[in-house]
């Protein structure tokens, strides 16, 4: 079962897309004898592993063969090459954002536009959540129809660039989440909320997303 | 007799309250019962419940006094709720009638700067209307979007007639304006009346349109000022600022230019604006603008767009409710400039007086704070 999992591992350029964009896939040849066929992460070399039918269960020292196999077959059609060097080179037709010849390169920051595109998109969607709490006293868990936005519109005067700091009226440091709770408490009449509470992280979120470029100034009063 | 202002009034009196004070630590028990009994018996002769300054002053006549000097209180923006959603706002709105009440000599009359209620509801409305009905002086009603944007202001006009109307008072021409029209945005989006107030209630939304007085108004306008002698005296009173300040939170008028061009022709010119609840001042050509406290909640200066000539006010501590909150007054002086006295709750009270935006700033600027915004 370990070793099936190793040649799924190789095999990981021919795996479905997460999205139906076209994204680079590695087309694998079909066995005319309904074999499994384990493609390599350069995206071009697979074998047929014989008597072997997808699904079927493989021991430890198959897998490895069937790894020490490809490696061969890319040694063989690559002579006298690195393989760390190569591997870390893009994917065809996936060039990196950040690849050019005068950046140091690795594959950790070899993320294509498409990526910062879909991370942006999901930050983006927690501060919106934080945006509508923000804006909604009844998300706030209020009574008293009071919201955040009532005071402090687009997050105005909230500084949590500020925090830690000593809050004289608490009479200890509090953080940016110590404020936001006693807000809830207090003018909006709610219960606090949990530190792990997604309410309270999608607050923080919009209200640092409305201070970006705000230099971080830590017990600023 | 020596005039002082509001302001050296309280400042003596706090002083001379320390003083007391560090006395006390070197008096017998017997001493500080005597100054307890004296501090008391003044505060019993003034009438006063607790011991703040809220003594009106007589303003001096000017020698080329046109009309005698009167006094105009305000409350303003109180957004109300109905007693079982919400009931500090109605305890403050409460706390600012008792204010004015205890004002002596009384105001000649009391301004309500709008934003009566908080969401445009009959039953707010009403409710607002029951406890503004406690002033003793005469109240003149503005209208604000709060009142305004649920039924288009059926229900306020109901209850206190039509929005926008012009007076006469001691030789000051007033002119209340309905300075909150929004061009429709609710009726291509489908919008319940519920859902436009709420989009309009909402400060930092981009959906709403900007404010204006728009043609009709403006016509309105230059109609009731045509009779009207330029030297006259004219007191605006609008919800809006009449000015551009920030558009994202429309604290902004958008024919703003328009409104000030007829206003131009008169030598002196004061707009009194609710909206903004905060210590704000501008001065535009011959207009000198004040912005009035709310008694519900202060909101922070705009990032950009503050008028350079506005003296900010202390920033307001979250953990009092009533700080930065507050009511004033509206010293009409004989010229038929106005000074200004903002009533922070729990802070000193600050007074704006005319020549400070009549001289652009060059004299009688106010104390600066020592906490700024962010």
């Amino acid at each position: 079962m370990r070793a099936h999992r190793l040649a799924l591992a190789l095999s990981f350029a021919a795996w479905p897309a997460l999205a139906e964009d076209a994204l680079p896939r590695h087309q694998l040849p079909a066995s005319p004898n309904g074999n499994l066929v384990v493609g390599l992460c350069d995206g071009e070399t697979s074998i047929e592993i014989k008597g072997v039918k997808p699904g079927d269960p493989m021991t430890r020292e198959q897998g490895q063969q069937i790894a020490d196999t490809l490696m061969q077959e890319w040694r063989r059609k690559h002579p006298g090459a690195e393989w760390v060097v190569a591997a870390a080179d893009p994917p065809p037709n996936a060039p990196a954002a950040n690849a050019s010849a005068e950046n140091q390169f690795q594959t950790y920051g070899a993320f294509t536009e498409r990526d910062q595109q879909i991370w942006k998109e999901s930050t983006d969607r927690l501060v919106a959540e934080g945006k509508r709490i923000f804006h909604d006293a009844k998300a706030l868990g209020g009574t008293n129809a009071v919201s955040c936005d009532m005071c402090h519109p687009d997050a105005s005067n909230t500084h949590p660039e500020t925090y830690p700091k000593f809050q004289v009226q608490l009479g200890r440091v509090a953080l940016l989440r110590d404020m936001i709770n006693w807000c809830i408490e207090n003018p909006v009449r709610g219960k606090p909320f949990a530190d792990d509470d997604p309410r309270l992280k999608a607050l923080e979120a919009y209200i640092l997303a409305q201070r970006k470029g705000i230099a971080l100034d830590y017990g600023k009063h | 007799m020596v005039q002082k202002s509001i302001e050296t009034k309280h400042y003596e009196e706090r002083a001379s309250f320390f003083d007391d004070l560090t006395r006390m630590g070197r008096l017998s028990r017997r001493g500080f019962l005597h100054i307890a009994g004296v501090s008391a018996g003044i505060a019993a002769a003034k009438g006063l419940i607790v011991p703040q300054s809220f003594q009106l002053i007589e303003i001096a006549q000017a020698a080329e006094a046109t009309a005698p000097p009167f006094t105009i209180a305000y409350v303003s923006d109180t957004h109300l709720y109905t007693r079982n959603v919400n009931d500090r706002f109605i305890r403050s709105a409460v706390k600012a009638v008792e204010d004015v009440n205890a004002l002596d000599p009384q105001p000649d009359f009391v301004l309500f700067g709008g934003d009566l209620a908080q969401l445009g509801r009959r039953e707010e409305l009403d409710l607002g209307a029951q406890i503004l009905k406690d002033i003793k002086a005469p109240v003149q009603m503005m209208v604000g979007e709060h009142d305004w944007f649920l039924d288009l202001g059926e229900h306020w006009q109901s209850l206190f007639g039509p929005p926008q109307y012009s007076f006469d008072h001691k030789g000051v021409h007033f002119v209340t304006l309905m300075s909150v029209h929004e061009k429709d945005f609710w009726t291509a989006r489908g919008m319940t009346p519920e859902e436009r107030m709420q989009t309009v209630a909402g400060l930092d939304n981009g959906i709403q349109s900007r404010f204006e007085v728009g043609p009709d108004g403006r016509q309105w306008l230059a109609n009731d000022l045509a009779k009207v002698d330029s030297k006259t005296p004219i007191v605006i009173f609008s919800h809006s600022p009449l000015y551009k300040y920030y558009r994202n939170w429309n604290f902004w008028t958008e024919d703003a230019d328009e409104v000030q061009a007829i206003l131009s022709k008169f030598d002196t010119v004061s707009v009194i604006h609710g909206h903004t609840h905060q210590l704000l001042l501008n001065r535009i050509g011959n207009i000198s603008f004040y912005g009035l406290l709310s008694t519900a909640w202060p909101w922070p200066y705009a990032p950009e767009g503050l008028p350079k000539l506005t003296v900010q006010m202390n920033r307001a501590d979250p953990f009092n409710a009533f700080d930065g909150c507050g009511d004033g007054q509206l010293n009409v002086l004989a010229s038929g400039m106005i000074d200004k006295v903002y009533n922070l709750w729990n802070r000193n009270p600050v007074t704006v007086q005319a020549s400070y935006l009549s001289s652009s700033g060059a004299k009688d600027r106010p104390l600066a704070t020592t906490l700024s915004s962010y």
